[in-house]
């Protein structure tokens, strides 16, 4: 009676499993796609040091990771975009009353395929591109064909921080093809001659099938490169001083004022630890938190 | 095993056991004991097989509860499409758009049932094709050896996770087809149809060769008896007379079609554009539900409208499925006689 | 009436071309499926490690292996074929012993036919809408609990998958249960049994093997599927198993009330939200690998047991 025991074992086991205690200390995070991989870090390198935490790293978008920091599913929202009035009001509703960090700071660049002749871009022309104004390369000194353009889905918050910041709230073209990852658009433009996409600089670090265009903030002006001359690391100066237009804080959202073991890892996290693996996993370290980088020479 | 109690044929055949509870009086208490386990048992078999109404009926009341609610603050002309500023001429125009993170959300439920069907009806032709073939190929043509490894192979392919089938297309098949195709989106409907009719050919294959078997030896016997060879005998004969089994094949193969996630989310591209053009990215409605209801917050305006597009994509497979059902209950019917 | 033409040679080439056609559509099909998995299994083979089947992600998911992944299929698909199993036997057992041919066996029948048409998506939504918040929040609102039972869970993935896999356990069962020789049955009932008694004493224990195919294919439908686990429990990274101590005692058991990782979501989480996709693609292919080879091991077992006992089954008949 093959079937007989197999049966009373899963009973068996499915009895034990019922009746533990299922409420284990732990901490969980949920949110931004562009900061799962840093969190996840943050989460592997904090639990090697305190083995009694343990932490649980969702990723899925800003917006959901509010939106379960409002249900009460998370202790700690990722957000790449600060979060909305309207989102607040529903946390206050459920007597959630969100509390704000900043962990981190993030440029976003443009990228088009490393063929494209385009060599700069304003903010506007930028915003051109992705409300569906500007609909051929040849409008921007490119070739005579139609712009692809890759985009986030709308949970992600950069998604939300571009169209707010960029596109002055308009909506993005219908035709914009949505992808589930940063890491999507930089493998589609990369792929797409007469693509162009957005997202994280740390995305695009490195890759040389793809360009970084430099932007500037209105005609003009001259156009800011967000990585230092020869492409090598992001250039922390641009973004520190706001020149460069794109660029923004990434959050860490709490249902309350941190508190016991949540204060502790918070604050490692902004400390100098936690800092240093925002910079190994290309973002923005915040400033003056981490020693200035030694000059060569010195 | 009891001593002998002479059984009618009632009980053979399950009819009430209350009955027989009565008839039972006067029995020994075991006996009486087992007549009541067994009335038991009846009844709890009973409920089993009521279960699966149980779950449609609870899809579809928790779907529509979530789903109306839609109506409560969306006009329910925003879901066909709205007005809205065109970028280059700033004129107001009519749109349909689906873009539920904006100032003011679009709700045009058009390019994802559009993008929904412009996925469904080629994968449903192509894979009717080639189902049909193989299906006449297994049913008809196969040795019983050559069969014997086919028809497992069918199997085994509508067992494949269909998010591997997406990450093979995404990361190899898309490339290809763009180079043959020279398209300008390297993720577009075609890819998607492509990728769903590897999951749709098993099952309409299937069917059609069950469509096939189903029909009695006799006819084929006609048909040779009156010169036909074996390809006339399919075409002429075997085709006409499993065409219902053929259709609700390709009735569930639609259904299949419409429903499928992992495949369309991976590569169609998710640009929810009203398009007839099959090598454009499309957005399907199962895509959009799987990309976005893991982030919306419960009970919001987006919540409710993406409930609502569960919904009614629920009720058109539903249709889809009983329309299958009748067609084939039919056939059945038609056969026996 | 058809006439069928008398030039013998032309229409006979015609067929063979025609059959031949069928033929290469049937074979270029299984072709197209042996590349597939040959892609698979040439990009994955390399990555295919000791280690990666054991260990858990490491470096910010670009190294490591998938252990948490594996263990959470295992624990996810047992979970659901222990909800599954007993329902669809027993929904099997009435429509095959019970029903007869009446309007309640054909309702139900449709029924079932329509819940394995579904889409898999929405099984998700109702798992969200059902069982996450209408009876995880309605049991931690009952038990004064402020959030225990009202969030994604194995529990909840599990049984949303549980009804996905139902129609296959039902419609295995059936054909198991229908093999079982009449003559059997009657032989029980000519001894005074109860119907109860002919079932399980008779009737269920030969339909075992078949019943077991049910369950495997069940089990390698449900390990397959992701879209119903999206928003009811699956994780993107977890740092430790989802298992817990029974108090007070040595023994660990899964945790049904916590999220876990899965090998079909970590595909396509992967695949498309890695940070950098050419860096782990070998990881993708390797998770990809292991699930196929999971499913396809399920599924090759159940097709080649069940084809054994459906032969056993025409030779008896004669």
């Amino acid at each position: 009676m093959t079937l007989r025991k197999l049966l009373i074992a899963l009973v068996s086991l499915s009895l034990a499993t019922t009746c533990s205690d299922a409420k284990a200390e732990k901490i969980t995070v949920k949110g931004s796609d562009t900061m799962v991989i840093t969190a996840q870090k943050w989460a592997e390198v904090y639990q090697k040091e305190n083995s009694k935490t343990s932490i649980q790293v969702t990723g899925g978008g800003s917006g959901v990771g509010i939106a379960s920091l409002i249900n009460g599913t998370t202790d700690i929202a990722d957000a790449s975009r600060p979060i909305k009035k309207s989102e607040i009001d529903s946390a206050r509703a459920n007597g959630v009353y969100p509390f704000e960090v900043k962990s981190a700071l993030d440029g976003l660049a443009v990228v088009v395929n490393r063929s494209n002749p385009v060599k700069e871009l304003t903010v506007k022309v930028t915003a051109g591109i992705f409300t569906g104004a500007l609909n051929n390369w040849k409008e921007l000194g490119g070739p005579d064909h139609e712009i692809v353009r890759y985009c986030r889905e709308s949970s992600s918050g950069t998604y939300v921080f571009f169209k707010e910041d960029i596109m002055k709230n308009k909506d993005y073209a219908a035709d914009c093809q949505t992808l589930q990852g940063t890491a999507a658009i930089a493998e589609a433009v990369a792929k797409d001659p007469y693509g162009v996409g957005y997202g994280g600089i740390a995305y695009f670090e490195g890759r040389s099938d793809l360009k970084i265009l430099p932007i500037s903030p209105e005609k003009g002006k001259p156009a800011i490169n967000p990585m230092k001359p020869g492409g090598k690391g992001v250039n922390y100066e641009v973004i520190y001083d706001r020149s460069y237009p794109i660029s923004r804080y990434l959050y860490l959202y709490l249902a309350r004022k941190p508190s016991g073991e949540i204060k502790d890892y918070v604050d490692w996290i902004t400390g100098p630890q936690g800092q240093k693996i925002v910079e190994e996993t290309g973002y923005i370290p915040l400033p003056g938190v981490l020693p200035p980088p030694a000059k060569p020479g010195n | 095993m009891d001593k002998g109690i002479p059984l009618d044929n009632s009980l053979a055949h399950g009819r009430t056991p209350v009955v027989r509870l009565r008839a039972s009086e006067g029995l020994s208490a075991r006996r009486r004991r087992q007549v009541l386990l067994d009335w038991l048992a009846e009844k709890y078999f009973a409920a089993a097989g009521g279960l699966a109404i149980l779950f449609i009926l609870l899809i579809f009341i928790f779907l529509a509860r979530e789903g109306l609610q839609a109506f409560r603050t969306i006009d329910p002309m925003r879901f066909i499409g709205a007005m809205t500023e065109n970028v280059i001429t700033e004129q107001p125009e009519f749109t349909t758009t689906w873009q539920p993170v904006s100032e003011v959300p679009k709700y045009s439920l058009l390019p994802l049932m559009m993008g929904s069907a412009l996925i469904a009806i080629p994968a449903t032709l192509f894979s009717g094709l080639v189902g049909l073939a193989c299906g006449i190929f297994l049913s008809e043509i196969a040795s019983r050896r050559l069969r014997e490894i086919v028809k497992p192979g069918m199997e085994l392919m509508a067992g494949i996770p269909t998010v591997i089938i997406g990450f093979f297309i995404l990361v190899s098949v898309a490339s290809l087809v763009q180079d043959l195709f020279h398209t300008t989106r390297r993720l577009n409907a075609f890819v998607g149809a492509l990728g769903v009719s590897v999951v749709i050919i098993p099952t309409i294959a299937t069917l059609v060769e069950d469509a096939m078997r189903a029909i009695p030896r006799e006819i084929r016997e006609g048909a040779y008896a009156l010169g036909a060879t074996r390809w006339e005998t399919i075409r002429r004969v075997l085709i006409p007379s499993s065409m219902s089994g053929i259709a609700a094949a390709l009735i569930l193969g639609m259904g299949r079609a419409l429903g499928e996630t992992m495949i369309v989310l991976m590569v169609t591209g998710n640009a929810a554009v009203l398009t007839f053009n099959l090598f454009k990215s499309v957005r399907t409605m199962t895509a959009t539900l799987a990309a976005e209801l893991g982030e919306v917050a419960q009970g919001s305006e987006q919540y409710h409208a993406l409930f609502l597009v569960g919904l009614v994509l629920f009720v058109f497979t539903f249709f889809l499925n009983m329309a299958a059902e009748i067609v084939i209950s039919r056939m059945r019917r038609r056969l026996r006689l | 009436m058809t006439r069928f033409p008398s030039n013998t040679r032309s229409r006979k080439i015609a067929g063979a071309f025609y059959e031949g056609l069928c033929a290469g559509v049937a074979l270029l099909t299984l072709a197209a499926l042996a590349w597939l998995l040959a892609g698979i299994a040439r990009g994955g083979w390399g990555t295919i490690s000791w280690e990666f089947l054991t260990q858990p992600p490491d470096n910010g998911m670009t190294a490591g292996g998938v252990f948490p992944a594996i263990f959470g299929t295992v624990a996810l698909t047992l979970l659901m074929i222990f909800l599954a199993l007993p329902l669809g036997v027993s929904a099997a057992i009435y429509l095959t012993e019970y029903a007869g041919p009446g309007i309640a066996a054909r309702v139900i029948r449709a029924a079932v036919n329509n819940l394995a048409g579904v889409p898999s998506i929405v099984f998700g939504l109702f798992g969200l809408g059902f069982f996450v918040l209408f009876i995880g929040r309605g049991l931690d609102a009952f038990l004064g609990e402020k959030l225990l039972f009202g969030q994604p869970a194995m529990l909840w993935a599990a049984a949303t998958l549980a009804i996905l896999v139902l129609p296959v356990i039902i419609v295995s069962t059936e054909e198991a249960l229908h093999a079982v020789p009449a003559s059997q049955r009657e032989a029980a009932y000519a001894m005074g049994a109860t119907k109860w008694q002919v079932l399980s004493r008779v009737v269920i224990p030969q339909a075992r093997s078949g019943i077991l195919t049910g369950a495997i294919l069940g089990v390698a439908r449900g390990a397959g599927e992701t879209a119903p686990i999206l928003f009811t429990g699956c994780a993107y990274y977890l740092p430790r198993l989802p298992i817990v101590r029974i108090p007070d005692t040595p023994i660990w058991m899964i945790n049904p009330l916590d999220q876990f990782m899965q090998l079909s979501y970590h595909v396509f989480i992967m695949s498309t939200q890695s940070h950098n996709p050419t860096l782990v693609r070998p990881i993708v292919f390797g998770t990809a690998l292991v699930l196929v080879t999971l499913t396809f091991l399920m599924n090759l077992g159940a097709i080649l047991w069940r084809r054994r006992y459906r032969r056993m089954r025409e030779q008896a008949r004669g």
